[in-house]
């Protein structure tokens, strides 16, 4: 219907959003029916999403022809914000956004250079930040699931992780289980994606190959390859986050620092 | 001789005074029991004594030894702690009091545990699973816990306040039992005034994180 309303591609574009935009404040509205708010929360989300994603859009058009470092140095842009977004999920963490950048810096970033170099992901700037801007937000997705669990697993473990400390234990083996929990928990929709692909669910990226004309074998294949290396960067990026993130849950004097009271929660 | 000595230890935390200037001396064998209403700083005082929180200023003798030349885990083998909830780890009753001797790569034998076992009235629970016991029983395991440790002197955090009244006077016993059979050092908050008499051989009286009474049974509860 829209197609026939407007005829530029911009003006198109900008009311399939604004139809988007009207169906997620639908469910919004649904929620709050059941006394849930999220109403301002998710404006801010769509705003803010709509004018990164065309912020994005319009450095993509004058990156065409620029140097090809110019997309690395975007990818590493993209990788500090990303860090800076995943450390909200791990409220009053210390050092959260160092552990998350380098987290993701160590998975996202290792996994881009290797299949760059190994040519499965090609360095034209319209290839690399594309699929490198995926395996980053998939890492950022799984390290911040990664630290949120962490965090509230030991909050909720206060009492079995400074018995264990009383005892004499060292720190990282006293959280031990709470780390692997989490490490666990994080991948689940990384896990998820690869075993339900082409059942439950036909991704973006191999839609746009196919509407762009690329054969539906190879499309399906690379769709793959993509997913895999999401698998990767994910994986290293939660395993780096809850390994580093073992050393600042304590002080300097093996003491549990993530404490109801001692994190701006109650008691 | 002293086992234990605080120096005008104190903890402050966001400006609020949890411990103010607080100096006591636990000779050897001593059952030192702390006292005071809800918020008057008693574990707070306990868990500086093991190190589990920091002081903002003043320190811990340890048989003389300022605390801060310790290793943290080293200081926690000494100084043992039962908690108000027993917080065992999951798998059996050996798993558990295994567990502080493995952490300096030790193996807990099994006569030692199983007199550590008969020592709190729990014989042939060995291979139990924790998730099987009772709340006293779990308490009972926990106390066996921190003696397989060998340590110096023990903290008892409410020990029994979790309890039924039953279990409570088991537990309690058992306490006082162990205490004289092995003239350990004890340190222990309570808010039941009736069994800090029972246990103590001094009492601190503690209002808002300072000392407001310290001296025996008579001076402190009976004054």
């Amino acid at each position: 219907m829209l197609n026939h309303l407007f005829h530029g591609q911009l003006q198109l574009g900008l009311a399939q959003a604004f139809a988007a935009a009207v169906v997620a404040f639908a469910v919004v509205l649904l929620a709050r029916r059941r006394e849930i708010h999220l109403e301002s929360e998710t404006a801010v989300a769509l705003l803010r999403g709509l004018l990164q994603i065309v912020a994005v859009g319009s450095v993509l058009v004058l990156l065409l022809k620029a140097p090809r470092w110019t997309g690395a140095l975007m990818l590493v842009v993209m990788i500090v914000a990303a860090g800076a977004t995943s450390t909200k999920r791990a409220k009053n963490i210390p050092g959260a956004f160092q552990v998350s950048t380098y987290a993701i810096l160590c998975g996202a970033g290792s996994v881009i250079a290797l299949m760059t170099w190994l040519g499965v992901i090609g360095t034209a700037i319209t290839t690399l930040i594309p699929v490198g801007s995926m395996l980053i937000a998939n890492a950022m997705n799984t390290n911040g699931l990664a630290l949120n669990r962490f965090r509230s697993d030991v909050l909720s473990h206060v009492g079995e992780i400074e018995t264990a400390l009383a005892l004499g234990a060292d720190p990282r083996q006293s959280i031990a289980p709470y780390v692997q929990e989490s490490f666990e928990a994080s991948l689940i929709p990384a896990i998820d994606s690869l075993r339900s692909l082409g059942i439950v669910w036909i991704p973006g990226l191999m839609a746009g190959m196919l509407l762009s004309g690329s054969k539906p074998i190879y499309a399906a294949i690379y769709q793959f390859v993509v997913l895999a290396m999401i698998f990767s960067a994910s994986g290293l990026t939660s395993l780096v986050s809850t390994l580093l993130i073992r050393t600042h849950a304590f002080t300097h004097a093996d003491q549990l620092l993530l404490r109801p009271g001692m994190v701006g929660e109650k008691k | 001789m002293n086992v234990l000595t605080t120096e005008h230890l104190s903890r402050r935390v966001d400006g609020k005074v949890l411990v103010d200037d607080i100096s006591v001396a636990v000779t050897s064998g001593e059952v030192f029991v702390v006292v005071g209403p809800s918020g008057s700083g008693k574990s707070s005082f306990l868990r500086l004594l093991n190190r589990l929180d920091e002081p903002t200023s003043g320190t811990v003798l340890l048989e003389g030894v300022d605390y801060h030349q310790i290793a943290p885990r080293e200081l926690r083998r000494k100084v043992g702690m039962v908690t108000q909830r027993a917080f065992l780890f999951p798998g059996t009753v050996y798993d558990n009091l295994s567990f502080g001797p493995r952490q300096r790569g030790e193996i807990l034998s099994q006569s030692k545990a199983d007199e550590l076992l008969a020592r709190v009235g729990l014989p042939g629970y060995g291979e139990r699973e924790v998730a099987n016991l009772s709340g006293g029983e779990a308490q009972r395991v926990s106390l066996a816990r921190a003696l397989a440790n060998s340590p110096i002197l023990i903290l008892l955090d409410e020990p029994t306040s979790a309890l039924d009244e039953d279990a409570k006077a088991g537990v309690e016993a058992l306490i006082r039992d162990i205490i004289r059979e092995t003239h350990l050092t004890c340190v222990m908050v309570t808010h039941d005034m009736a069994q800090a008499a029972r246990l103590a051989t001094r009492i601190m009286l503690l209002q808002s994180g300072r000392t407001e009474k310290i001296g025996t049974v008579q001076e402190v509860l009976h004054a």
